[in-house]
């Protein structure tokens, strides 16, 4: 299991736990709003070799079909994927605001 | 186009939806650590960096368990964990810790030797980011010679720090550790096969990852792993392995990269002069000395 | 069973029967005696408990503090020094709601250096979040030690448990003692039951940061859990009675106070004095009273308000100073009676600082200048504070 996003954000008296302990990979907000830019996959030239997804310090990057594929959520556009990438399969785009 | 490495961990994503700046070299040996561990890793971090970006409540952002320790108390919790486990009858599990520079070096040292000493069955990791980073880039035992920290300012009379990195990897091994290792998130591979073979080991390991920070390093988001590499590359870093009371070296360049070069592009070290370098280029020739006479030598993955 | 005992060995004997599943040990003057019996037991198989060899006193508490987060019952044990040097773990074994149990054997804190007994290294920790009780002997000592972990461990409490025992004059003097019963033990305190801690099948975050917008609440629980543990103890200590004969009263002990003109607040051995002198003067005609408080934390506050309600006047004796105002035990018993609106003249005495003996003539000192009125603050062997030199 992975981290993922819940849908109860906020925490009232009685909901706030007694010790500080929680269930584990509960997450109530995204990153995506960190990028300024954003890396996109070229399908064509990607070949699955899994540098990038070995790499990315935020393990957005997964592979779909023999294809990287990003989680936008949580990328916060560092760009390392596209330094790492041997086919020049991952260009960075100015982030639209 | 088959990554054998990428076959051989986890597909899960332990550390997900972390507040680490972009880039972080930290935040990558966790992650890739924890994938090699798998589910049953119980990870202890210190006040640190990686807690302060990972548990948030609610924002919680490992899906192991984990737990932070006191600054001084990664060792020391990892050593009450692994027992209280072992008490309670549970056996495949995983103790690991993730304590930075200074967590290591400096306040936690006293504790990473008791539990060495005592030869709990833990994997200690140390992230090495070179400083204080979490609490804005101060100077920590393994801030390097020469390195402008907030704390170590780049003047006229003495510019940056002015000690030498600690050797921690060689502190450990004087203990007689099971298992030690040096590493870099720039050489992930290597990182990955030191991870899984410490996972192998019973007894305390201890692996100290160059974790580069781009925020206190001084260079862009996108260049960690780059630096990470380079650091190795002209030598001011070193890939090795102690077991079995034997130093072995897993990765000999050819000829080491220009270290002025890896110097001049970081920010914290743009104020160094030629002579500042060459007593850096002089430190670094004295350790692969030793390390030529005293390691012997297996490739790495 | 019957066995002459030190109050140390008589703890160490309590804990053997509470089967702690993990023990930090770190040896300190007065309390290492515990730690070595502890070990001949987990040596000789008849405690079955992972003992580990901490390299210092913040490591035990931390090594504790990671075997209660994995669930095992958790002890260990410190005094004076150690207990300032694990000081940051106190506050964060609290915080998590860790029920440790710890032995604290009270004992001076440098400078100037000195082994013996006073009480400023518990009291300077009471803001940490620990229940902190003192025993006067050694049969409460073992005592105390079975009931600490059913009291911590209660999950309204969740509090960790800090058992002290004056250093030297309890812990290494010797007394009958009665060790309970494997068997009954077992029946009084089950394991250890929790949520709070790693879950293999639920994974955990734990000990994580929590921001304005919840720490308060966190810290309001915490509060709650301590003050809890007054209901809690005395329920367990029915209980106790109930399978083990012995009695206890709750938060504090009174001694003669129903008709008591001067009483005298206090904590710790030096109880057993007090009370000699109660009875000694009362047949004088002095009515002389002795409160005794057993629990620091949770505060006794009504206890107090309601026995010295009555007075003529008090003393509260302690083995303390807080510099520059007077001691913690003066000012917490003052508070309790101020917030029940008793206005009885009280004053403090500071005595037994790094060991030095307390004598039946300075209780006795006590209760006269008590009754005549005095100094606020009077440093026994010295003075008032106005006059001493």
């Amino acid at each position: 299991m992975r981290p993922y996003i819940r849908e109860k954000k906020g925490f009232t008296f009685e909901e706030v736990p007694e010790n500080t302990s929680f269930e584990a990979g509960y997450l109530v907000s995204v990153n995506s709003g960190w990028r300024s830019i954003r890396p996109v996959i070229d399908a064509g030239k990607c070949v699955g070799c899994e540098q990038c997804y070995l790499y990315c310090p935020d393990g957005v990057i997964s592979i779909k079909d023999g294809k990287a594929v990003i989680d936008y959520d949580f990328c916060k556009g560092c760009g390392i994927c596209a330094k790492i990438c041997k086919t020049g399969a991952v260009g960075m785009e100015a982030e639209r605001k | 186009m088959a990554n054998k490495v990428a076959e051989s961990i986890s597909r899960e994503e332990y550390f997900y939806g972390h507040k680490a700046c972009a880039g972080c070299g930290g935040s990558l040996a966790v992650r890739a650590a924890l994938k090699v561990l798998g589910q049953n890793a119980v990870s202890v971090l210190p006040a640190g960096c990686m807690s302060a970006v990972g548990f948030n409540f609610p924002q919680l952002c490992f899906s192991n368990n984990s737990i932070i320790s006191t600054f001084a108390g990664t060792a020391s919790m990892l050593t009450g964990v692994e027992a209280g486990l072992r008490a309670r009858g549970y056996k495949d599990f995983t103790a690991v810790g993730f304590a930075g520079d200074g967590g290591t070096a400096d306040i936690g040292i006293q504790a990473l030797s008791g539990a060495i000493d005592r030869n709990d069955d833990i994997i200690y990791i140390c992230y090495d980011n070179e400083a204080y980073m979490n609490t804005g880039i101060q100077k920590s035992g393994l801030t390097p010679y020469g390195a402008r920290t907030t704390t170590t300012p780049a003047g006229e009379n003495i510019h940056g720090n002015i000690r030498p990195k600690k050797n921690m990897f060689e502190i450990a091994a004087a203990h007689g550790i099971p298992y030690a290792a040096t590493a870099s998130v720039g050489y992930i591979y290597d990182f990955i096969a030191k991870v899984r073979k410490a996972s192998q080991i019973r007894g305390t390991k201890y692996i100290h990852v160059i974790a580069p920070c781009p925020t206190g390093w001084g260079v862009a988001p996108d260049a960690t792993v780059d630096i990470a590499k380079e650091v190795v590359d002209c030598g001011l870093w070193y890939l090795a392995e102690y077991e079995n009371g034997e130093f072995t070296l897993n990765h000999k360049p050819k000829e080491f990269s220009d270290a002025a070069a890896y110097l001049k592009k970081q920010g914290r070290f743009r104020h160094l002069t030629d002579e500042d370098i060459a007593v850096i280029t002089a430190s670094r020739d004295k350790k692969w000395e030793s390390i030529e006479k005293n390691f012997s030598y297996k490739k790495s993955l | 069973m019957k066995k002459f005992l030190s109050g140390n060995e008589a703890f160490a004997e309590g804990i053997r029967l509470a089967r702690p599943q993990v023990i930090s040990a770190y040896p300190i003057t007065p309390q290492t005696i515990v730690v070595e019996k502890l070990s001949e037991m987990v040596e000789d198989g008849s405690l079955k408990a992972e003992y580990i060899h901490v390299e210092s006193e913040h490591s035990a508490l931390s090594c504790a503090i990671g075997a209660s987060a994995a669930g095992a019952r958790a002890f260990t044990a410190t005094s004076s020094q150690g207990l300032l040097y694990m000081a940051e773990c106190l506050y964060y074994a609290a915080g998590g709601r860790f029920p440790i149990v710890m032995m604290n054997a009270d004992r001076s804190t440098a400078l100037p250096w000195n082994i013996y007994g006073d009480q400023r290294d518990s009291l300077s920790q009471l803001d940490s979040g620990w229940i902190q009780a003192y025993a006067e002997n050694a049969q409460e000592a073992l005592d105390l030690a079975l009931m600490s972990y059913r009291i911590a461990e209660d999950k309204t409490v969740s509090t960790p448990f800090m058992a002290n025992l004056d250093g030297f004059i309890l812990t290494h003097t010797y007394e009958t003692v009665d060790i309970p019963d494997r068997e009954q033990a077992d029946r009084f305190l089950p394991p250890y039951e929790t949520d709070n801690r790693i879950d293999f099948e639920n994974p955990k975050n734990m000990a994580f940061s929590a921001g304005p917008d919840t720490n308060y609440i966190f810290k309001y629980k915490e509060h709650r859990g301590v003050l809890a543990a007054r209901e809690v103890i005395t329920r367990t200590e029915a209980e106790f009675a109930e399978i083990f004969g012995r009695k206890y009263s709750g938060l504090t002990e009174d001694y003669r106070t129903e008709d008591a003109e001067y009483i005298i607040v206090t904590l710790g051995s030096i109880a057993g004095l007090c009370r000699e002198t109660a009875d000694k003067l009362r047949e004088n005609g002095v009515r002389a009273g002795v409160v005794r408080i057993r629990y620091m934390r949770p505060f006794p506050n009504e206890e107090i308000a309601g026995v010295l309600r009555n007075a003529k006047a008090y003393a509260v004796l302690e083995k303390d100073i807080s510099f520059g105002n007077e001691g913690t035990v003066f000012t917490n018993v003052n508070s309790a009676l101020k917030k029940a609106g008793v206005n009885v003249p009280g004053y403090n005495f500071i005595g037994g600082l790094g060991g030095r003996n307390i004598s039946a003539a300075d209780i006795e000192n006590i209760y006269s200048a008590i009754a005549n009125g005095t100094d606020s603050v009077n440093f026994i062997g010295i003075g008032g504070e106005e006059n001493g030199k």
